[in-house]
């Protein structure tokens, strides 16, 4: 475990050594605010809730938590510190869990510092409190799920603007087939079967979690979602090894 | 002790490595010659665990890089080819982290911290970002990670490259301190930190393994050895008779001339050495020298014979190859 926090203190600091973190940050507070007001119009629905604010949170990870994750391994591949790093005495595992930790804080910290969105609301009326805070649950877990398959496509490339493509457009599809028109479509050409497809969408458990109730089938979506992606990181490394 | 038995390793339809077999023990400095593309660094690579092998088998302290992958790299201490590092971070900051990825105590990394620090010169550069360090400095932050956990096995591609006559002096001193009980291998194209700093040396080419032996056992087989070489200072107009006493003869010219007499391949019938041979005639002659000495063999020479050999198998055996070798002239 102690290699772990190496690794995940080593990203931080990284993290913080470059305007990375910031960028990342401050970028994130500006769309999601911009996103809810303009076009979430949470002032004209004149609703004491953040339901704007979390509903762009899907769209808006698939392409910022991809800028993320595109550096996680690509960066350390095409720079030849994954040698370094990987020649250490650390498990595969250790590693790719070390770095998901890191940049998922890093997420975390910025979800944090949208508390003014939560006293807003509190000031301007009595907002479910319970639901507030589900939602905050749920849209870190959904972060974690992009932060995953982020992990995953950097793993397989050396390149982190196509890391940052193909993570965009995976995070894309779990995301679309769970769209309501989407789902509609998807209804009427595969009929029963669309539900089943409409189960692997991030947006269809997000939006259930969102509702305020964590349901354990939906909580447990995200962890497999996750604990697979990482799993495949873990594979994809260790098959560039074998080659 | 690193045992290598039958180490292959394939890059799709390119064999990188090919039925490579050969052990180190503790105190040996073993050093790993070859020309670029040889195998050098995938070999490295893989007894470090940053590759698997394709067939063959890696132990280091009895432990297989397959199975005990972890176990292995414990204990190594490696500088990967280029030398890679973090270029956000400071050397202190990543002198830190590799001490917590090794599980040192609080106490032994400020030691080994400082020690690290002080070896390689790098007080004044530990708190500026490793991006901002001339290559001079990142080389040796890179071998402070190497040996900043005090392992028993330090792998060391290329450890001396890029840096100026002094650092590299500075740097084969290192590792000829640190060679004590521990087991050195450094990969380099430089043959004279061979001589410097290597208590043995393989040389491969195409992944293959050539030869095996102390840096005078190599130079042995080089067709110079036991040559007699004179140091001219002006170029007389009779050193055609060199050609009688020896098996031909070798020139550089330049702004000292020297002439190299190879032996004969039977002794002489009276029992003279060929540098006595050279020496008398010399005198005879009243020739000018500089110098005048039996040559050790040349390792660079071998070097050349036994991989360009290898790279055209079918163009000559070494032996002949020799022979055949540029710059030879018969006067």
């Amino acid at each position: 475990m102690s290699a772990v926090f190496a690794i995940l203190r080593r990203e931080l600091l990284s993290y913080f050594a470059t305007p990375l973190a910031y960028v990342f940050v401050v970028m994130f507070l500006m769309l999601s605010g911009a996103l809810t007001f303009l076009l979430g119009q949470w002032f004209e629905r004149g609703q004491a809730d953040l339901i704007p604010f979390f509903g762009f949170h899907p769209w808006l990870y698939m392409f910022i938590v991809a800028a993320i994750a595109m550096r996680l391994w690509a960066e350390e591949r095409r720079s030849g510190t994954l040698e370094l790093l990987l020649t250490m005495p650390v498990s595969l595992g250790q590693a790719v869990l070390g770095k998901f930790l890191a940049a998922w804080l890093l997420i975390g910290g910025a979800l944090v510092l949208t508390f003014p969105m939560w006293l807003t609301v509190n000031y301007l009326g009595n907002p479910d409190n319970g639901v507030i805070l589900a939602s905050y649950i749920g849209s870190w877990l959904l972060s974690a799920a992009f932060l995953a398959i982020g992990s995953c496509i950097s793993a397989a490339t050396n390149s982190q603007v196509i890391a940052f493509i193909g993570s965009v457009a995976l995070g894309f599809l779990f995301v679309i087939v769970g769209f309501a028109p989407v789902v509609d479509f998807l209804h009427t050409t595969l009929g029963p079967g669309a539900d089943a497809v409409a189960n692997l969408s991030f947006l269809t458990h997000f939006q259930a979690i969102a509702k305020g109730v964590l349901y354990a089938r939906d909580v447990l979506f995200f962890v497999v979602m996750i604990a697979g992606w990482l799993l495949a990181t873990v594979l994809v490394i260790q098959l560039k090894k074998t080659g | 002790m690193i045992e290598v038995t039958e180490l292959t390793r394939q890059f799709g339809n390119v064999t990188a490595v090919d039925r490579l077999s050969f052990t180190v023990s503790a105190g040996e400095v073993l050093g790993f010659l070859g020309p670029n593309g040889a195998g050098k660094t995938t070999t490295m690579r893989i007894v470090t665990g940053f590759l698997a092998p394709s067939a063959g088998t890696v132990t280091v302290f009895g432990n297989d890089v397959r199975t005990a992958s972890k176990a292995v790299r414990a204990r190594i201490g490696y500088l990967p080819e280029g030398a890679p590092l973090y270029g956000d971070m400071t050397p202190v900051q990543l002198l830190r982290f590799a001490t917590r990825m090794h599980g040192l105590t609080a106490q032994r990394t400020r030691e080994r911290i400082a020690f690290a620090i002080e070896r390689l010169a790098l007080k004044e550069v530990v708190s500026l970002r490793c991006e901002t360090l001339s290559k001079g400095f990142r080389r040796r932050v890179a071998l402070a990670l190497a040996i900043v956990h005090d392992p028993d096995v330090l792998i060391l591609d290329e450890p001396t490259d890029g840096l100026d006559p002094n650092q590299k002096h500075d740097v084969r001193g290192l590792i000829r301190d640190l060679s004590i009980d521990r087991i050195i291998v450094v990969s380099t194209h430089l043959l004279e930190e061979v001589d410097a700093v290597c208590s043995r040396a393989i040389i491969i080419g195409n992944g293959r393994l050539l030869a095996d032996g102390t840096p005078l056992q190599l130079a042995a087989r080089s067709r110079f050895h036991g040559a007699v070489t004179l140091n001219f200072r002006d170029l007389p107009a009779d050193v055609e008779v060199l050609n009688e006493i020896g098996s031909g003869t070798h020139i550089e010219s330049g702004v000292a001339p020297r002439i190299t007499v190879f032996p004969r391949q039977q002794a002489r019938a009276d029992g003279k050495s060929l540098f006595d041979v050279t020496r008398q005639l010399a005198a005879e002659r009243r020739w000018s020298l500089d110098g005048l000495f039996v040559e050790q063999g040349r390792l660079e020479e071998v070097f050349r014979t036994l991989t360009t050999a290898a790279a055209n198998p079918s163009a000559a055996t070494p032996s002949s190859a020799a022979a055949n070798a540029t710059g030879t002239a018969a006067l």
